[in-house]
């Protein structure tokens, strides 16, 4: 078995043993590795039921079978699999940049963590030595300072490190783990569990070697990838970057805006890819092995928020721009850093923040309980001011904040539900599924709560490929054959933005994974892994007592606020009837039944007989579901 | 015999490096037939996400490392510049790694050695494999004098760029 290391390590830091077992090469290629493995590896080694905080609750570090290789992206990536602790499902984020090698190379597919530490500790992974270290000096460290520290206090410069901040030693469910400066494990609140278990940060040195199975061809792959990645495929992230999404949603009424009141942003020139290119982004950098780079290092010129420097992608513009009615981009690009420096997931700190902007303006929450913020929509400094009451969980507000919206609305109360835009417990992305309802159906069945990146369902909406003011049958299909790719591409953790460089799709990833692993595989095998894993991660939902049809909906806002904006979204919203007829073709699509369970011979085609009793049992214990009625289609 | 200012070395444009270490893994994969940066004869440099510099041997003239060996071990090719290790003398001392100012000097992970850019001449001809694989275009094999022209042409258009706009503003 090439490229993979062949090796799973397990830690327990209630105890302090350490110890190593193999990888199957079965397990290998059923899983591939990143999530896939992931997801594996947690349901099998989780206590059913157990709190994600619960010391039990297994925190799993994982590299993909290109990590440590030349491959573009591939090569540069790790994973993190974790039940939620703000779904109390599966948890999963994926990060780039210059830790995931390394911690190939020391030797790893996979590190498993359990317990929890005496004292905060950071785990020291040296090779094939491996130390649990004491952090107490390092507590409340932003993520940088920590990164620094230890590199310092370990006297190499090259070592790596992934770290949380002090919302994730805060338990903020969804603090984020963080490698070199901003590159962020960032969804899902896995630095939330991490500091559940007093680690503050895993530090890797791998001086191995990593080999591919077929040298040659190999390098001939990275080659053809490395010229695609010249071409046109990539040129969004190379010229403006995500933030190109900016006007292009804006022009399609789907830019989510002072927390889904609106879909327009009156705003978005002053916050446009366009404009941040022009006058902050000083150079455009990127992660190790990679030849596309992506990453807009934005640096404010003047004013009060002057020197400060950030990476800023669509998303996180957004729910710090857009969301919040702030069309400032020096007062984003400084929300941008602080959020990283606490550690938290880019995404969801706006949408928490614009949630209690919403309430405030509602007369739900009072600048009383605000501490004398004055949390208007469109008041950067309040913004500001607000994000680092909810890292440093500081105040009333700023504590139940750090909750998550879904968690935050059970505790402010009365009609603050209303307001929290989540699914399943996971804040919303980018785009108004208000407008573009194929996203609706597919944010509503991802596996890790509301996810664009779990089957990519924005696409076919924004692209025109589809009525996107409309669910019909067909829909399921799409959202089902585009899982299975987004769960390969978090498997062999190569990087979304490099997807348009596969031009053979499924028969580029086989080839790319044969030539590093020396495992020969077929598309229909990859993408049964594909659907498998989806399979697991949705059984281990059900387990959980969160995976069956009823978990599978959209927010009150969208379903009950229809968009107000003058164009042709005016009067849209989704209505159940809709979203009925969505699940119910995105069920049969998948082999499942009406409730939303896998059904036993689908599990059995699947090689998952093992797991099929958590359907079984879920089967006889969920009430049917009647037939549906038709479909009103929603406005416009 | 070539001249001392005409032997050819890789270089970065710390404008256009952004650090991404492709260069490592071209490197280690012709010298040492695996990926590995620690085996890489030159080594990316981020000390943030402005400030990326790859680094390796610029072949000096009358080079401190050959001169800091108490073994002889090092020695300089005539005509490419190139420090060449002599395994067998070479006990991995470092004295050489501390004379380097570049830091272009490695020990090898595995065996204790020193090893460098040896401009890939023996394995493959014309430019260093970093040079071909950089997406960025940031690494040249260059001269002294050709790294110079390049850094005058630039400071002159700079110059004239900003003498331009001024005209313009008045």
């Amino acid at each position: 078995m090439y490229s993979y290391a062949g090796k799973i390590l397990r830690v327990n830091l209630t105890t302090g043993e350490i110890k190593t077992e193999p990888l199957t090469e079965e397990v290998a290629k059923q899983y591939i590795g990143g999530i896939g493995l992931g997801i594996k590896l947690l349901m099998d080694n989780s206590v059913p039921g157990a709190d994600a905080y619960d010391p039990s609750n297994p925190l799993i570090y994982l590299t993909g079978p290109l990590s440590g290789t030349m491959g573009p992206t591939g090569g540069n990536s790790y994973a993190v699999v974790s039940k939620s602790p703000a779904t109390g499902g599966i948890g999963n984020a994926e990060s780039h940049g210059f830790f995931g090698p390394d911690f190939k190379r020391a030797g790893y597919d996979a590190i498993i963590i359990t317990g929890k530490a005496p004292k905060l500790s950071y785990l020291w992974v040296d090779d094939d030595k491996v130390q649990i270290m004491n952090a107490e000096h390092m507590k409340n460290f932003t993520v940088n300072h920590t990164d620094h520290a230890i590199r310092e206090e370990l006297g190499d410069f090259y070592i790596r490190v992934s770290a949380i901040g002090e919302a994730g030693e805060k338990l903020c469910r969804f603090a984020a783990i963080i490698n070199d400066e901003f590159r962020a494990i960032g969804r899902s609140g896995m630095g939330g569990v991490m500091g559940s278990k007093n680690l503050k940060a895993v530090a890797v040195r791998g001086t191995h070697d990593v080999n591919v199975a077929n040298k040659p061809g190999f390098i001939e792959f990275v080659k053809l990838i490395h010229e695609r990645m010249k071409g046109p495929s990539t040129k969004k992230y190379k010229t403006l970057g995500t933030p190109e999404n900016v006007l292009v949603l804006n022009s399609l009424s789907a830019l989510a805006t002072r927390n889904w009141t609106n879909a327009t942003f009156e705003g978005a020139n002053k916050v446009s890819g366009e404009w941040l290119n022009e006058h902050y982004v000083k150079k455009i950098v990127g992660c190790a092995t990679c030849g596309m780079r992506c990453d807009h290092i934005a640096v404010v010129p003047e004013g009060p928020y002057k020197g400060s420097t950030s990476r800023l992608e669509f998303e996180c513009l957004w729910s710090m721009g857009p969301l919040c009615g702030v069309d400032r981009l020096d007062a984003i690009i400084e929300a941008m850093r602080i959020t990283n420096e606490y550690g938290m997931d880019g995404i969801s700190i706006g949408v928490v923040v614009a949630f209690a902007m919403d309430l405030y303006e509602h007369g739900i929450i009072t600048k009383e309980q605000t501490d004398g913020i004055d949390l208007k929509f469109g008041n950067a400094e309040a913004m500001i001011a607000m994000i680092h009451k909810i890292g440093k969980r500081e105040g009333w507000l700023g504590s139940a904040l750090a909750e998550g919206v879904a968690k935050a609305a059970e505790i402010i109360g009365g009609d603050a539900y209303k307001y929290a835009c989540h699914i399943k417990g996971l804040e919303l992305p980018g785009y108004d599924l208000r407008t573009l309802k194929t996203a609706a159906l597919g944010f509503s069945v991802s596996f890790r709560g509301a996810c664009h990146l779990r089957n990519g369902a924005y696409s076919p909406d924004v692209k025109g490929k589809v009525n996107r003011f409309k669910i019909e049958a067909g829909r399921g299909k799409m959202i089902t054959d585009e899982s299975h790719m987004y769960n390969i591409i978090d498997s062999l953790i190569v990087c979304k933005f490099s997807r348009g460089t596969y031009y053979d799709g499924w028969k580029d990833l086989t080839n790319y994974y044969t030539l590093a692993t020396g495992i020969p595989i077929t598309v229909e095998e990859m993408t049964a892994d594909g659907d498998r894993i989806e399979n697991l991660a949705r059984l281990f939902n059900i387990r959980e007592g969160k995976g069956t049809r009823k978990y599978d909906d959209v927010p009150y806002k969208i379903k009950n606020f229809p968009v107000p904006d003058e164009g042709p979204a005016k009067g849209v919203c989704v209505n159940d009837a809709e979203m009925a007829v969505g699940l119910d073709d995105y069920y049969a699509s998948r082999g499942w039944t009406k409730e939303g369970i896998p059904t036993i011979e689908r599990l059995q085609k699947l090689g998952l007989d093992k797991y099929a009793y958590i359907a079984e049992k879920a089967l006889k214990e969920t009430p049917p579901v009647q037939a549906s009625a038709p479909a009103t289609v929603g406005g416009a | 015999m070539v001249r001392p200012q005409d032997r050819k070395f890789v270089t970065a444009d710390p404008e256009k490096c952004i650090g991404c270490c492709v260069c490592e893994y071209a490197c280690s994969m012709v010298n040492e037939d695996t990926f590995n940066p620690t085996k890489s004869r030159i080594r990316a440099m981020r000390l943030g996400p402005l400030t990326n510099l790859a680094v390796t041997c610029r072949h000096c003239e009358d080079p401190a490392c050959v001169s800091a060996c108490p073994r002889d071990a090092l020695s300089q090719e005539e005509d490419s510049g190139i420090i060449r290790v002599d395994e067998n003398l070479c006990n991995g001392c470092g004295w050489c790694i501390a004379a380097c100012q570049f830091g272009a000097m490695n020990m090898h992970p595995e065996r204790k050695v020193v090893f460098t850019c040896n401009s890939c001449t023996d394995k493959a001809k014309g430019e260093p494999q970093c040079v071909k694989w950089c997406p960025e275009e940031a690494l040249t094999f260059v001269t002294a004098d050709a790294l110079a022209q390049k850094s005058r042409q630039k400071a002159v258009r700079n110059l004239f760029q900003t003498a331009d706009s001024e005209a313009k503003a008045k």
